[in-house]
C-alpha cells in the first residue's frame, strides 16, 4: 500500500477533474450552460425524470388483432372482385379468423378460380420464398385462403414499426420538447414527453389512426333499411358526423386512400369555415379522377376513422387531384387533423395500456424536497464521520465522499441516465454505502493496530484486508442493482441504475482516494501512533 | 470524553451471540410465519394482504386540485359514484383543508380505458370550476400483471445470483445460509407492508431490492471475516469462531447501519408523501438485515457445519502482506 505508482496518484487527480468538469453545468444557469455548449465544453445537466420534472408517460399497444381482423376484411373483399371480374359464380363467401373460405358453384370454373386466386397471395418482403397466405383445395368445390403464422407475424412487425414511425412524426409536429418515443417488447411503444406539454392533446394526436379514405355512396339502400339489418354484401352501414343524416350506407371498395395524400393545410370553405385542402400524388389524382367521371351525379363519402366526414354529390370529374374536405371542425381540429393527415395513418389502431401524467408543479416540488433531504444526508454523514473518526480520519473519508458524489454526478450527467424520486434515495444511500467502505478501512487497522502492529503495518494490513471484504460486498450489490435494471420497469431501472454508478465511483474513491490521503499523511508526519 | 468517538467503542467485545441463537431462531420462525400470512391473507387477488399500488393492481389515480382553494370531497365522491362504469371508487383528501383530492377507481374495462378517463376528467371539471389534475396513472390490467410478475421475477432473480456468487467466492454453506437471511429479509419487509397497510408500488420492489442488497453486503462482511478465522484458528470450534468473527466486525456494523439509518431518517421526515413509505422500508430493512446477517445467515452454517479440513484452508493469510514496504 505505501508504495503506489504514480499512475494510481495521475489517475485519481484526471478523475476528480473530469468530475469536476462534467458536473459543473449542473450548478450553472441555463444561459451559461448555452454558451459552454457553444465552445463544445460539456453542458449536459441531470437527466430527471418524469416524476421530478413533470409531464407525461404513454405505453400505447399496437391492436394486431385489428389489423388481422382489417387485412381478413381486405381479402375478402379481394376475393370477390376477383372472382366476380372473371365472372366466376360462387357462394358462401366468409371468412373466420384464420382464413377466407368460398365455394366454386360450377364445377368447371373450379381451376380457373384457384388459379385466379392464387395470385393474390404477396411473397413477404424479409423473406420472399414464403407467402402470406397460402391458397388451399378443399372439399365439395371450395378454396380455402390461410394467413400463414410468417405472414401475421410480418403484418404486426412491419404494423409497429411504421406505427413508431408514424407517431414520431405527429409528437413532432406537436412541437414537444425533446420526446421520448421508444420500441417495447413486440407490440408496445413507449411516450415519454417531460416539460409542461398538454397531455390530452399529445393522446388525442397519437391516439388518431387517421385512415382517410374516399368511398362511393351505396344509394340502392336507404340507411333506414340497412339499419334494420339488410345491408347488401360489398357494402356496409357507417356513422356519418352530419346531424342531418346520421347514417350513410357506403361500398366497401376504396376508391382512394390517405396514402395517396402529398399535402394538407388548413383552408376555409365557401361560408368561411374552417376546411382541409389536400392534394394527392400522381396515382391518386388519376384514380379520383377515373372515379369521378365514371359516377357523375352521384355522391361519394370522405371517411375518416370509420366515421364519414362529409357526403358530397359529385358535379364534375375532378382530374386536378386536389380537393377540400368540409365538415364541421373547429380550427383547431383542423389544424391537427392536417398534422395528422400529413405524418401519415397509422396501421392499426393504438390501445392506451398506461398513461402516467405528472404535473410540472408536483415535480418541482418532489425536486426542492430531493435537494433537500439530499443536503441533509449529506451533512448529517459528514458531522457523524467527523465525531466518530477525527478531523483527520473523518476528514479523509468526507473527501473520499466528496470526488464520489462528484464522479456520481458527472456520471449521470454524461449517460444521461434518469434521475427519478427512488433514484435519489439511492443516492442518498449510496452516501452511506460509501462511508461503509472507509469504515471498513478504518476498523479493519484499528484490529491490526490492537493486535500489536505497527503504524504502517496497521495501514498495510488493514487496507488491503479491508479492499477484499469491499469487493466482495459490492459486487453483490451490483448485482442487485443489475438484476434490477434487466427486469424492473420505469422508476425501478432509473434507481438501479444511479445505484450501480454510485457502487462503483464508490467503491474507486474508497479506494484510491482514501489510499492516497492515507500515505501522504503517513509521509508527511511520521506518526507513532494511529489516530483512531 | 474521549476524541474522536469511535474510542468509545470498544476494539473488542466478546458478546456470546451464538448462545442466543436458539431464541432468535424462534423469534425469525415465528415473524417469519407471522409475515407470510399477513402477506398472504386473504388469498384473493393478486396482491393478498398487501396493498397494492395502481402498479400491480391495475387501476386509476387522479390527483386534482381546484388551485388552492379547498375540495370538497363529499360532493367529488357523489359525482364520481353517479358516473356509472365506475368501480371501486375512492377519494381521499390531500394536504391541510384538503386542497387537493386523490380519486382512485379502477381502470374501467372496455377497448381504450384511457378514453374513459378523459371522459371523467371532463365530466368532474364542469362540476368543478378550475379543476387541474397534476397526476394522471391510468395502468391496464394487462401491464400490471406483467409488471407484478417481473418484480417477482427479479427478487427471485437476485437472491438466486447473490447465492451463486457466495458460493463460489466461499463454500456452499456460506451461500445457503446468505440466501436464506435473504430470504428472511424479503419476507420480513412484505409483512411490514402488509401489517402498517403502506402502499406496495413498483418503488418498494426496489426497496425489497435495495435491502437485498445492504443485508448482503453486511452478511459478506461478517462471512468474510468467517472465513479468515476459520483459517487462522483451526483448532477453535465453530460457534466461538463465529462469535468471534462477529464481535470483530461489530464496530463496522454499527456505525454503517447508523450512517445509513440517519441518511435516510432525512429522507423520511423531509421527503414528502412519495418517499416515506419507501425510506420506511428501507430502515426497516437495515435494521432486519444487520440482524439477520448475525442471526439467520450464521447460525445456518453452524447448523451445516463447514468442512475445515479443505485444501484451501491450508494457505495461512496473515494478512496484509501482499504490497512491497
Amino acid at each position: 500500500m505505501m508504495e503506489f505508482s504514480r499512475w494510481k496518484i495521475w489517475m485519481v487527480i484526471i478523475a476528480t477533474v473530469f468530475g469536476i468538469f462534467y458536473s459543473l453545468p449542473n450548478f450553472l444557469p441555463q444561459d451559461m450552460r448555452e454558451t459552454m455548449a457553444r465552445y463544445y465544453l460539456p453542458s449536459q445537466v441531470l437527466n430527471l425524470g418524469l416524476d421530478l420534472q413533470g409531464g407525461s408517460y404513454l405505453l400505447l399497444e399496437v391492436d394486431t388483432d385489428a389489423l388481422a381482423r382489417e387485412k381478413t376484411a381486405n381479402l375478402t373483399e379481394d376475393v370477390r372482385s376477383t372472382l366476380r371480374q372473371k365472372s366466376i359464380n360462387f357462394s358462401g363467401l366468409a371468412a373466420t379468423s384464420e382464413a377466407v373460405n368460398v365455394r366454386i358453384t360450377d364445377a368447371a370454373q373450379f381451376e380457373t378460380a384457384l388459379t385466379e386466386l392464387q395470385r393474390l397471395p404477396q411473397p413477404l418482403p424479409k423473406n420472399p420464398s414464403i407467402r402470406d397466405i397460402n391458397v388451399v383445395r378443399g372439399d365439395n368445390q371450395t378454396i380455402s385462403l390461410k394467413f400463414t403464422p410468417d405472414g401475421r407475424r410480418a403484418d404486426a412487425a412491419s404494423a409497429v414499426d411504421t406505427s413508431i414511425e408514424i407517431v414520431r412524426r405527429r409528437v413532432d409536429s406537436l412541437g414537444t420538447k425533446e420526446p421520448t418515443i421508444l420500441r417495447q417488447g413486440a407490440n408496445r411503444i413507449v411516450v415519454q414527453a417531460p416539460g409542461e406539454s398538454d397531455p390530452e392533446q399529445l393522446k388525442r394526436v397519437i391516439g388518431q389512426t387517421a385512415k382517410l379514405t374516399f368511398q362511393m355512396v351505396d344509394e340502392t339502400i336507404s340507411p333506414a333499411d340497412a339499419q334494420a339489418g339488410r345491408v347488401p354484401p360489398g357494402s356496409e352501414l357507417l356513422i356519418s358526423e352530419n346531424p342531418g343524416e346520421p347514417y350513410l350506407v357506403v361500398k366497401k371498395r376504396v376508391l382512394v386512400s390517405g396514402d395517396n395524400l402529398t399535402s394538407a393545410s388548413v383552408g376555409t370553405d365557401q361560408y368561411n369555415r374552417p376546411a382541409i385542402d389536400f392534394r394527392f400524388d400522381g396515382q391518386g389524382a388519376r384514380k379520383f379522377g377515373d372515379a369521378t367521371a365514371q359516377n357523375i351525379g352521384k355522391r361519394f363519402a370522405i371517411i375518416l376513422d370509420g366515421k364519414i366526414v362529409s357526403a358530397p354529390t359529385i358535379q364534375s370529374a375532378i382530374t386536378g387531384g386536389s380537393g377540400q374536405i368540409t365538415g364541421t371542425f373547429s380550427t383547431q381540429e383542423a389544424s391537427e387533423l392536417v398534422n395528422v393527415l400529413k405524418g401519415g395513418a397509422l396501421p392499426a389502431p393504438l390501445k392506451v395500456e398506461e398513461q402516467k401524467t405528472v404535473g410540472a408543479e408536483l415535480g418541482a416540488d418532489s425536486v426542492a424536497k430531493g435537494q433537500f433531504s439530499t443536503l441533509i444526508a449529506f451533512i448529517s454523514v459528514v458531522i457523524f464521520m467527523i465525531l466518530a473518526y477525527g478531523f483527520l480520519f473523518g476528514g479523509i473519508s468526507v473527501a473520499a465522499l466528496l470526488v464520489n458524489l462528484t464522479l456520481l454526478v458527472a456520471g449521470m450527467s454524461v449517460t444521461q441516465a434518469t434521475l427519478t424520486l427512488p433514484g435519489i434515495a439511492g443516492l442518498i444511500l449510496t452516501l452511506a454505502m460509501a462511508v461503509d467502505a472507509n469504515v471498513l478501512i478504518y476498523e479493519r487497522m484499528r484490529d491490526e493496530a490492537a493486535a500489536g502492529r505497527s503504524v504502517i503495518g496497521a495501514l498495510d494490513a488493514g487496507f488491503s484486508r479491508a479492499i477484499e471484504t469491499i469487493l466482495d460486498a459490492n459486487i453483490t450489490t451490483l448485482g442487485a442493482a443489475l438484476i434490477m435494471f434487466a427486469f424492473g420497469a420505469g422508476p425501478v431501472r432509473g434507481f438501479a441504475w444511479t445505484l450501480s454508478l454510485g457502487v462503483i465511483t464508490s467503491v474507486f474513491s474508497a479506494v484510491f482516494v482514501t489510499q492516497i490521503l492515507l500515505v501522504w499523511w503517513y509521509r508527511s508526519a511520521r506518526p507513532k501512533k494511529l489516530p483512531i | 470524553m474521549a476524541w474522536p468517538l469511535i474510542k468509545l467503542l470498544p476494539a473488542k467485545t466478546n458478546f456470546r451471540f451464538v448462545a442466543f441463537s436458539k431464541i432468535a431462531a424462534i423469534i425469525s420462525v415465528v415473524a417469519v410465519i407471522g409475515s407470510m400470512a399477513l402477506t398472504l391473507i386473504p388469498f384473493e387477488g393478486p396482491c393478498g394482504g398487501l396493498n397494492c399500488g395502481v402498479d400491480f393492481k391495475g387501476g386509476t389515480v387522479l390527483e386534482m386540485n381546484l388551485g388552492g382553494k379547498s375540495v370538497d370531497l363529499a360532493k367529488l365522491r357523489g359525482a364520481l359514484t353517479g358516473d356509472e362504469g365506475l368501480h371501486d371508487v375512492q377519494v381521499q383528501g390531500v394536504g391541510e383543508n384538503n386542497t387537493a383530492a386523490m380519486i382512485r377507481f379502477e381502470t374501467p374495462e372496455g377497448g381504450n380505458p384511457a378514453q374513459k378517463v378523459e371522459e371523467i376528467k371532463t365530466h368532474l371539471s364542469g362540476q368543478f370550476e378550475g379543476a387541474q389534475y397534476t397526476r394522471t396513472e391510468v395502468v391496464g390490467p394487462k401491464v400490471s400483471g406483467e409488471l407484478l410478475t417481473g418484480g417477482v421475477v427479479a427478487l427471485f432473480m437476485a437472491i438466486g445470483l447473490m447465492m451463486v456468487y457466495i458460493w463460489f467466492r466461499f463454500e456452499w454453506q456460506f451461500g445457503l445460509g446468505a440466501a436464506i437471511g435473504l430470504l428472511h429479509d424479503v419476507i420480513l419487509t412484505f409483512g411490514l407492508f402488509a401489517l402498517f397497510d403502506l402502499e406496495f408500488t413498483l418503488t418498494a420492489v426496489a426497496a425489497i431490492l435495495t435491502i437485498i442488497g445492504y443485508s448482503m453486503n453486511d452478511t459478506v462482511v461478517v462471512f468474510d471475516r468467517l472465513r479468515e478465522n476459520l483459517r487462522k484458528y483451526k483448532k477453535l470450534p465453530l460457534g466461538d469462531v463465529i462469535d468471534l468473527s462477529i464481535n470483530e466486525t461489530l464496530s463496522r456494523t454499527i456505525i454503517t447501519g447508523v450512517t445509513a439509518i440517519m441518511a435516510l431518517l432525512g429522507l423520511a421526515i423531509l421527503g414528502g408523501e412519495a418517499l416515506f413509505s419507501f425510506s420506511v422500508a428501507l430502515m426497516f430493512g437495515i435494521i432486519i438485515g444487520t440482524y439477520s446477517s448475525i442471526y439467520v445467515a450464521a447460525p445456518v452454517i453452524l447448523i451445516w457445519g463447514v468442512n475445515r479440513n479443505d485444501a484451501d484452508a491450508e494457505i495461512v493469510d496473515m494478512g496484509g502482506f501482499k504490497g512491497k514496504r
